[in-house]
């Protein structure tokens, strides 16, 4: 599942995910302990976040481990979000609640395979996908506005899966904090 | 490899194409690099002899050459093994090109003219004995490329009946840098990517340059004020208006035969959509409605019908629709995906960017008789963009060698390909200019 994630932001993700679960998000925001109760209706839905006691400031953008994570990959072909970025999720979303100014431009990208145009509308798709999570957990639509740049905005321009890989991404990006 | 009638020029073709790869033609970055795949039998022997009298810098019979040779429908033994060096026709003797094995014969030569030149020249047809043409072209010195591509166009025309492409310019983006730092320039060369100009400078992506059907303005996409918008710009003058700044996706734009209206992909309802606006009264009309990616709309030679990008049936295929609203249907059933058609002129021939894997060529669709005929027109491994010349005889399309993109024309029928010499960066996304005017 995971090979095309990108191997730095592979470990980051379960070191978010790891520290989600064990003392929250954020050092500074003091959180109750996870209550990882199992969904007893047995639906499929997303791990509800752990409720928090504190709330986010513009500071935690730059120090918490889970928010200085802007990065969200996907697979070939893919607007599906994949289960380890539902942490960042969770905690960006959670920075949206706790900040009704702050906005959000999400920036979504395709890798340089297949036509520029289409690939315009796959950035967009991952871009909408990003949104409609965070808003799912409580972000509003106004906080949030999609912009694809399809394959134009290329981080790495190797002709390889790796590379690729590091290419399909929605970057979330502050404009308001 | 049927070559019977060999020179040492169509020597060196022959090995360049024995050798062909990809990689063979980026080893030979310098000069003139043709790829002859499967052989050009059938191309036509025309001896271009070198101009007289004073051409200033251009080597005129050498830009002929060589366009007549892209086109693949030609080719010309090296002007060092020519035993004779006629101008003008007192001094053609026919049985030294019958010996030849030549079928045409092009002379000419120049006088300076004011600041410019007048150039004079003649084509032949050997067997018969006749003189096809005789006529004369007055420039300025800094036009001397263009009057031997219209040099081109007409001996072209006189011995194909079909109008030749040469003397037209190829629209293409470039960019330098990485992420944030991404430089981007709109770029107008001419169509053998010789006079390359900036038209647009900017920090931010452009991308889907299109034509005006006067060859006058450029319809493109930029990033600029933080989001994608339609552009139209004049390339003469560079005066230039947004057309579009909806929120979400503005692309694809697409000139309309007559010039009228452009066609284009809005994601403003939630998802790309096909629309047409009124360049007049730029009244906008919604022409795909549904879940899924319509773009890259292109016209039918009559304006009667749009075909376009869609992944409504799940990946991307080619599909066409009324100009004037209506149902879809799919028009492309070979390979897994399909974008960024373009169309011949006669409409009979469509081209994508066709993909399999992670191989992407440029396919193309020949359906002048009853069903598809497909073929492959580029090696890949990730080409795409395909612009169908004016004329329909050759088209451009982008490739990438190794980090950078680079453009290739290539003939219809697939036979000859070559890389065009363009100055630094990652090239891509070609648009083919209509024919000029005079």
């Amino acid at each position: 599942m995971a090979v095309s994630i990108p191997h730095i932001a592979r470990v980051l993700t379960v070191a978010a995910l790891a520290s989600a679960v064990a003392v929250g998000c954020s050092k500074k925001v003091k959180e109750t302990p996870p209550v990882q109760t199992p969904v007893d209706t047995g639906a499929t839905t997303a791990p509800v976040e752990p409720p928090r006691s504190g709330v986010y400031t513009p500071a935690d953008l730059d120090t918490d481990a889970c928010l200085r994570q802007r990065v969200v990959y996907f697979d070939l072909d893919k607007d599906a979000l994949k289960p380890e970025f539902q942490a960042i999720i969770n905690c960006h979303a959670k920075y949206l609640r706790d900040r009704p100014s702050a906005r959000l431009r999400l920036e979504g990208n395709a890798d340089e395979r297949g036509s520029r145009e289409y690939n315009m509308g796959l950035g967009e798709r991952r871009g909408n996908a990003v949104s409609a999570a965070l808003q799912a957990n409580g972000g509003s639509p106004t906080q949030l506005t999609v912009i694809s740049y399809g394959e134009e905005r290329p981080v790495c321009t190797e002709h390889n899966e790796d590379c690729w890989s590091k290419n399909r991404r929605v970057e979330l990006i502050y404009t308001d904090k | 490899m049927s070559a019977s009638r060999r020179r040492p020029a169509r020597l060196a073709l022959l090995l360049c194409a024995l050798a062909f790869s990809p990689l063979a033609a980026l080893a030979q970055s310098k000069g003139l690099e043709i790829d002859i795949v499967g052989g050009n039998a059938s191309a036509l022997p025309i001896a271009v002899v070198p101009f007289g009298g004073d051409c200033g810098q251009t080597d005129v019979a050498g830009v002929v050459r060589a366009d007549l040779s892209r086109s693949g429908q030609f080719r010309s033994p090296d002007p060092a093994t020519l035993p004779e060096r006629p101008t003008q026709g007192s001094e053609v003797a026919y049985p030294t090109w019958r010996m030849l094995k030549q079928d045409f014969l092009l002379v000419g030569r120049c006088v300076p003219n004011g600041d410019g030149y007048r150039t004079e020249y003649e084509l032949f047809d050997v067997a018969k004995q006749q003189r096809l043409l005789g006529l004369a072209l007055i420039a300025p010195a800094a036009a001397m490329r263009d009057v031997a591509h219209q040099i081109s166009d007409a001996v072209y025309e006189k011995i194909l009946g079909v109008p030749g492409a040469f003397w037209t310019r190829i629209a293409y983006v470039t960019s330098s840098g990485l992420g944030r730092n991404t430089r981007y320039a709109l770029m107008v060369a001419d169509a053998d990517g010789y006079n390359p100009r900036a038209v647009v400078n900017s920090t931010e992506p452009l991308l889907s340059p299109a034509w005006s059907p006067d060859g006058r303005k450029l319809a493109y996409v930029s990033f600029e004020g933080g989001n994608s918008g339609i552009w139209i710009q004049d390339v003469a003058t560079g005066s230039r208006e947004r057309i579009t700044r909806f929120r979400g996706i503005n692309g694809a734009p697409s000139f309309s035969p007559d010039g009228t209206r452009l066609a284009m992909s809005l994601s403003k309802g939630g998802n790309p959509d096909i629309y047409v606006m009124d360049l007049v009264s730029r009244h906008l009309t919604q022409l795909t409605n549904q879940y899924g990616i319509d773009t890259e709309p292109v016209w039918s030679a009559d304006g009667s019908t749009l075909y376009f990008t869609s992944d409504r049936g799940g990946r991307p295929q080619i599909y066409q629709m009324p100009a004037s609203g209506g149902s879809a249907s799919r028009v492309t059933f070979e390979g897994s995906y399909n974008a960024s058609p373009t169309l011949s002129p006669d409409g009979k021939k469509l081209a994508t960017a066709q993909g399999a894997g992670n191989v992407y060529r440029i396919a193309l669709m020949d359906r002048s008789t009853g069903s598809p005929r497909w073929s492959m027109l580029s090696p890949g491994s990730l080409d795409e963009s395909p612009s169908f010349a004016p004329n329909g005889a050759m088209l451009v399309y982008a490739a990438r060698e190794g980090s950078r993109g680079v453009l290739y024309t290539v003939s219809a029928d697939g036979r000859v390909r070559q890389r065009l010499e363009l100055a630094g960066g990652d090239v891509r996304e070609p648009a083919w200019s209509p024919l000029r005017k005079r």
